[in-house]
């Protein structure tokens, strides 16, 4: 199979011939038989439906529970490429830590001139709530997702960094699960980097983060929305592997000074709490009164240090696609290094200048919501017909601040398995970071999520992206 | 362990034994048109009222009809008491409490919900709907196979058993309830063939033919199958043997709580009731009224469990 020779595809590079870290596994791919891994392929569908590995689609009431597309070619790294990666990643959530902590308290980086202030003051996701609050070991977002996107062979590119609620680390332990039980052979003929640790290292990472109120062995929870969110399935399957509870909002309560569980004996406090809800709804009496997800007075109790919530609430401000542009001063200002990963260049829409330039190109670039996610509400100029365009041209033009736009990258492509052989599909990464008093834990591979469609650059599942296995390999 | 998952499990076993119950009285409606046209009409009547779905029925249906009972009781979208609404509502709570199961539990109980899914997603034709049945009974047995070869017995074990036992003597009281008539001691002075047949329903209402036969020695006597549904502690279906269970599993959460709650008061009152009478005793008290008494305690037992264990706040 030749490579589209215009996308540097991870497999087979610019050329025919594999590159390094795919030769062993194309020397076993080339004796299999299509026929087999396809039926291979059936065989991982059923397994995934019967465990339940499935995720709720929004606004789509036939199909309330659907599958992610798994496809069985893995992804691969090489250890020195990933060593490279790992360590541009530490760097970057050092850096936002640091970043979090400062913004909530003395906002040096913006007295230095290096953030203008109204990138603070004037974004939504800056939450008032949290100035002066210095949670445990002054962690502010424990678990992060830093997406990442590849363009050749040395060129990775940070494409988001997910502080608040990164999602996607059940179907890493997952796809590495199915692949064990499907090609236990590979794995004797191919060392990989193992992932099968992270649920532990979670549980020790949340629990070094116990607040002072804790005494004796930290209680750890993970709080969820509950069955009919879209990643329910991974909020139980974290809460199962770390022996933790697996809590919603009206289990909880506040008694005396702490936040409790009712379980069958009374309430329990609970000292670490790993939400996956957002902070909007975390507490109706701080926050969104309408909420029923949330704790009424959690913040209260967070501000006295009564608990420790992971991540910290108001952690989107160092996500947030604005301040992201701003990522390479950043990682400057508080490690004192130029920044190992580099970041898409990008066009704040806010700025007129770059609002003409974005207006003027927009069949040839990306245009993100700044607080979007999840794949909705944007455009890829160069798949979107003039209509489309025509009909974003409008929203920008109605609320330019919302809107940052970046080229659009070649990104690398790796084969999935069709019925007629090896494809090519355009694909990015979701390494997931660990982050406690003492260490970074970052667990080698992460998610690939994989755009199915030929040509398409999308890989959001909510927008029919599939998943890979991502194999690190030992040294 | 959360009151919720307490309460999730609880209900969880509740609706698979209560969707395998109703497989079994569909089992035996079916027997009873097939050899008795004439008196199918009110066998389906007592069956949509053991299930407390009659009045949901009549007020879509009309009138009895067994094949339309057939597909209200499997799987009309109109009964929330349905087999597949019921086998939903398990697989909801499995979901619910799922860190608290094994991978074998949940896998069975989604397997079951995956299968019958498929499986009722259109009408069933009679002579499809023994192998339905089979299976529906079936697959509600695997998920208590799993349970009982995979789970630490802890409380998590014993909320789950509370609620297969809770729901199987509701179950078995209700066909009594519904059949009382047929089992006073006056009826056998009557003895006509038709009630022959009632007695030989309830007893396939509770897959229980063969064990009373071998019991009994093929004597069939209403006295005795009343007595053997009620007390007698060997059958699995039977009042006592459920109350046994339901007295064990709360001493065991009394145990490892180190609390004794209300609830382990009104059980225990209740066991005490199933060993203190004897049949006379409880024909001398009135079988309607005995069966009456035990349904309304029965529901203060189980509110009183949701209060003591904090199902809900």
């Amino acid at each position: 199979m030749a490579a589209d020779q215009k996308y540097f595809d991870e497999m087979f590079g610019h050329g025919t011939a594999a590159r390094a870290p795919y030769v062993d596994y194309c020397n076993w791919f080339k004796d299999e038989d299509t026929a087999r891994l396809l039926s291979k392929s059936e065989e991982a569908e059923a397994l995934f439906r019967l465990i339940g590995v499935t995720f709720n689609v929004y606004g789509d009431p036939d199909a309330t529970e659907r599958l992610i597309p798994f496809d069985l070619v893995p992804r691969i790294i090489a250890a020195r490429e990933w060593a490279k990666v790992a360590k541009g990643i530490e760097q970057r959530v050092r850096a936002l830590n640091a970043f979090l902590h400062d913004i909530y308290h003395r906002q040096e980086i913006v007295r230095a001139g290096r953030l203008p202030a109204e990138m603070i003051a004037r974004n939504d996701a800056f939450l008032p709530e949290m100035i002066g609050v210095s949670p445990p070991g002054d962690i502010y977002t424990h678990i992060v997702g830093t997406d990442l996107v590849r363009t050749g062979d040395n060129e990775f590119f940070v494409l988001e960094d997910n502080a608040r609620t990164p999602s996607g680390v059940s179907y890493m332990l997952e796809n590495r699960e199915t692949m064990l039980h499907m090609f236990p052979e590979l794995f004797s003929k191919i060392k990989v980097q193992s992932v099968s640790q992270y649920p532990r290292a979670l549980r020790k990472s949340l629990a070094a983060c116990a607040p002072d109120a804790c005494d004796g062995r930290p209680t750890i929870a993970v709080l969820t929305p509950g069955i009919h969110n879209s990643a329910y399935y991974e909020h139980a399957f974290l809460a199962d592997q770390m022996s933790a509870e697996l809590v919603e909002g009206h289990d909880l309560r506040v008694v005396d000074g702490r936040v409790a569980m009712r379980t069958t004996r009374g309430y329990k406090p609970i000292d670490v709490l790993y939400r996956r809800v957002d902070d909007e709804y975390l507490d109706p009496l701080n926050f969104n009164p309408d909420s029923v997800l949330g704790v009424p007075g959690i913040m209260d109790v967070y501000r006295a240090g009564g608990i420790t919530i992971a991540n910290a609430p108001g952690t989107g401000i160092a996500d947030d696609k604005a301040i992201y542009s701003y990522m390479p001063d950043i990682v400057e200002f508080y490690t004192g290094e130029k920044a190992i990963l580099k970041n898409v260049p990008t066009h704040r829409c806010s700025d007129p200048d770059a609002l003409k330039y974005v207006l003027d190109n927009l069949a040839e670039l990306v245009v993100k919501e700044v607080h979007g996610s999840g794949g909705y509400g944007m455009l890829v100029g160069p798949a979107a017909s003039k209509k489309e365009i025509e009909a974003f041209r409008a929203k920008l033009e109605a609320s330019p601040g919302n809107y940052i736009a970046q080229p659009t990258l070649a990104l690398s492509t790796v084969p999935i398995l069709t019925d007629a052989g090896l494809a090519p599909r355009h694909v990015d990464l979701r390494p997931f970071v660990l982050v406690s008093p003492d260490r970074i834990d970052i667990t080698p591979g992460g998610l690939t999520r994989v755009a199915l469609t030929e040509g398409s650059l999308v890989v959001n599942s909510s927008q029919g992206g599939g998943t890979k296995d991502t194999w690190v390999l030992e040294e | 362990m959360l009151g919720k998952t307490a309460g999730g499990l609880f209900w969880m076993f509740r609706y698979l034994e209560r969707a395998e119950n109703t497989a079994r009285m569909i089992d035996a409606g079916l027997r009873i048109s097939l050899t008795r046209s004439s008196a199918a009409e009110s066998e389906w009547t007592s069956i949509l009222s053991s299930t407390g779905a009659r009045a949901a029925y009549e007020a879509t249906h009309g009138a009895p009809d067994g094949p339309k009972v057939i597909d209200f009781l499997l799987r009309d979208p109109n009964n929330p008491g349905s087999i597949m609404a019921g086998i939903e509502s398990a697989r909801m709570n499995a979901r619910v409490v799922r860190t608290a199961l094994t991978r074998e539990v949940w896998e069975a109980v989604n397997e079951c919900y995956m299968v019958l899914k498929r499986l009722l997603a259109q009408p069933i034709e009679d002579r499809d709907l023994p192998r339905v049945l089979q299976i529906i009974r079936q697959r509600s047995a695997f998920v208590r196979g799993a349970l009982h070869g995979t789970m630490v017995r802890n409380d998590i074990y014993n909320f789950a058993r509370i609620g297969t036992f809770y729901e199987r003597a509701d179950n078995t009281a209700r066909i009594i309830d519904q059949k009382y008539y047929i089992l006073l001691p006056s009826v056998k002075l009557v003895g006509s063939p038709s009630d022959n047949v009632q007695w030989d329903t309830i007893l396939r209402a509770t897959s229980t033919t063969r064990a009373y036969q071998t019991l009994h020695e093929g004597d069939v006597d209403p006295r005795a199958i009343a007595r053997f549904l009620i007390l007698d502690g060997r059958l699995p279906r039977s009042l006592a043997f459920c109350y046994g269970k339901i007295g064990d599993n709360l001493g065991y959460l009394e145990q490892e709580y180190g609390m004794r709650h209300t609830c382990q008061s009104l059980a225990d009152a209740l066991c005490a009731k199933f060993r203190s009478h004897d049949m006379n005793a409880i024909f001398d008290y009135g079988l309607h009224e005995f069966i009456s008494d035990f349904l309304r305690d029965s529901a203060a037992l189980g509110r009183q469990i949701e209060i003591d264990y904090r199902f809900i706040e």
